[in-house]
C-alpha cells in the first residue's frame, strides 16, 4: 500500500512540475505564440515596414472598394481593417474567401508600408463562434437584439 | 478499482455492454446523420459547409476524450499496476489517433471554403496536430520493446507528459488570437448556436462515443488474448525445454 | 424530384468538401471497425489452435 501510496505521490509532483514548466513556457512565449496583431497594436507598437506579418480584426462597415477590371485580371480591392478603436487600410489583388464580407473578422498577411498602407499578400476569413439558420439571423435583427460584434472578443 | 482488474470479470461486464452500445452507436449515428444532413438548416454565414461541423467537432471533441481516458489508464497503470489499464491503454491510442485524424481533415476541408486555407499555424490547429503526434508516438512506443511492459510503461510515460496538450488545445482559442473561432458549445454563458444545429451536432457526438465504447471492448477484448497466447507461449516453451 | 435530388448532393457549390468530409469520417470508422474485428478473430482463432495443441500434448503424455 505504502509503495503505490508513493508511485502515486510521485505522479502528482511530476504532473504538478509539468503543468508548471508548460505554463511558465507559454506565458514566456507569449508574444511569439500571437497569430496576428489587431490594428490596436500597430498603432501603439509601430512594426518594421518590410516585417512580414499578419494583421486581424473586422472589416470597417462600407469601407470596401472593388477596384476596376482595369488592373489586369486580378480586381485590387482596397477596405479597413478596424478592432473599433484604430483602424488600418489594407490593399489585396487576389482571390478573396467566401467568408468575407463587410462587418466580418479577418486576418491578413502582409507588410506594412511607409504610408502606412498594409499590403496583403493573403487575406483569411475569421468567423465568430454563432451558428444559426438566416430566419433566425433576420428575426434577431428585426427584433433589435442583434449585436453585430457579439462574436468578436475584446 | 481492482473489481474490475480481472480480466474474466471484465469479459463478462463487456459481454452484456456490448450488444448495447452497438445498437446505440447505430440508432445515434443514424438519426444523426438524418439531421445533419436532411433535417437542419444551412447557417446564415456559412450555408451548407456548415454540414461539416457535425463530424467535424464530435471528432474534436473525441480526440480529447480519448486522450483524457488514455492519460487516465496510463496513471492507473503506472501506480496501481492494474493489469488491464495497460491493455486499455494500448487499445485506445489507434481509436484516439483516428479520431484525431479526421477531425484535422475535416476541419481541412471545412476551412478552405469558408477561411480560405487548407492550413494555418495558429495556437488551436497546431496543438490538434502536436495531439496526433502524441498519439502516433504513444502507439510507436508501446510495440518498440520485445519486453511489453516495458513498452507499456514507456508509452504511459508519454501519453502522461502528453496530457498538458488537452487544457491547451480547450483554450487555445482563449489564450491566443487564432484563426479558429472561440468555442461554441462548452464555453461559459451556454452554447451560441441554434437549437436546430445542435440536435444532429450532439446525436453524432453520442453515436461517436458508444462507437468508441464499442470498438474498445472489442480491442481490449483482442489484447487479453493476445496477452494469454504469450503466456501459453511462454509457458509450453518452459515444458518443452 | 430530381431536381430536388440534384440541389441536395450540390450543398450549395460545396457539394466538393461537404461529400468529401462525410465519405473519409465513415470510410475510417468503418475501416478501425473493420481492422479491429479482424484482429480479434485472429487472436481467438490463434488461441484454439495452441489450445488444441496443448490438449494433444497433454493427453500423449497421459496415454505413454
Amino acid at each position: 500500500m505504502t509503495r503505490k501510496r508513493r508511485r502515486l505521490y510521485f505522479l502528482g509532483l511530476f504532473m504538478l512540475g509539468l503543468g508548471t514548466a508548460t505554463a511558465l513556457a507559454l506565458v514566456a512565449f507569449q508574444d511569439n505564440l500571437v497569430f496576428f496583431y489587431s490594428p490596436s497594436d500597430i498603432v501603439t507598437k509601430q512594426p518594421a515596414p518590410e516585417r512580414s506579418l499578419r494583421i486581424g480584426g473586422l472589416v470597417e462597415e462600407g469601407s470596401v472598394e472593388r477596384g476596376g477590371a482595369a488592373a489586369g485580371k486580378r480586381v485590387e480591392v482596397r477596405f479597413r481593417v478596424t478592432d473599433l478603436q484604430h483602424t488600418v487600410p489594407v490593399v489585396f489583388s487576389g482571390i478573396l474567401p467566401d467568408l468575407f464580407r463587410e462587418g466580418q473578422g479577418v486576418v491578413a498577411l502582409g507588410k506594412l508600408g511607409p504610408d502606412g498602407v498594409f499590403r496583403a499578400s493573403e487575406v483569411l476569413a475569421k468567423h465568430d463562434e454563432n451558428y444559426m439558420p438566416p430566419e433566425v439571423a433576420e428575426a434577431l435583427k428585426r427584433s433589435g437584439r442583434w449585436n453585430e460584434t457579439g462574436g468578436q472578443r475584446k | 478499482m481492482h473489481r474490475f482488474a480481472n480480466p474474466a470479470r471484465f469479459l463478462r461486464m463487456a459481454a452484456a455492454v456490448l450488444p448495447w452500445s452497438a445498437a446505440l452507436t447505430v440508432g445515434c449515428l443514424g438519426a444523426g446523420l438524418w439531421f445533419a444532413l436532411f433535417d437542419s438548416p444551412a447557417d446564415y454565414q456559412q450555408g451548407e459547409t456548415v454540414r461539416i461541423m457535425y463530424v467535424h467537432v464530435p471528432a474534436a471533441w473525441m480526440a480529447l476524450f480519448v486522450y483524457t481516458n488514455l492519460a487516465i489508464a496510463s496513471a492507473v497503470a503506472l501506480v496501481w499496476k492494474h493489469p488491464l489499464a495497460d491493455l486499455a491503454a494500448r487499445a485506445m491510442a489507434p481509436i484516439g489517433a483516428a479520431f484525431t485524424a479526421l477531425s484535422l481533415i475535416t476541419g481541412s476541408l471545412w476551412g478552405q471554403p469558408m477561411w480560405g486555407t487548407w492550413w494555418v499555424w495558429d495556437a488551436r490547429l497546431t496543438s490538434v496536430l502536436i495531439l496526433f503526434f502524441l498519439y502516433l508516438g504513444h502507439i510507436a512506443l508501446a510495440n518498440a520493446f520485445d519486453d511489453p511492459t516495458r513498452g507499456n510503461r514507456a508509452a504511459a510515460i508519454l501519453a502522461l507528459v502528453g496530457a498538458v496538450n488537452v487544457p491547451i488545445i480547450k483554450f487555445s482559442v482563449d489564450w491566443w488570437n487564432t484563426l479558429h473561432q472561440p468555442a461554441s458549445i462548452v464555453r461559459i454563458g451556454g452554447p451560441t448556436i441554434d437549437s436546430s444545429m445542435l440536435t444532429p451536432l450532439l446525436l453524432m457526438a453520442f453515436g461517436f462515443t458508444f462507437y468508441f465504447v464499442s470498438v474498445l471492448i472489442l480491442r481490449i477484448r483482442a489484447e487479453i488474448l493476445a496477452r494469454k497466447l504469450r503466456t501459453l507461449r511462454f509457458a509450453q516453451g518452459e515444458a518443452t525445454a | 424530384m430530381s431536381a430536388r435530388i440534384a440541389e441536395f448532393v450540390a450543398m450549395g457549390g460545396y457539394a466538393a468538401y461537404v461529400w468529401p468530409s462525410y465519405a473519409l469520417t465513415a470510410a475510417v470508422l468503418i475501416g478501425l471497425l473493420w481492422s479491429s474485428l479482424r484482429a480479434l478473430r485472429a487472436r481467438e482463432a490463434d488461441l484454439a489452435r495452441e489450445d488444441g495443441r496443448g490438449e494433444s500434448r497433454r493427453r500423449d503424455r497421459s496415454a505413454s
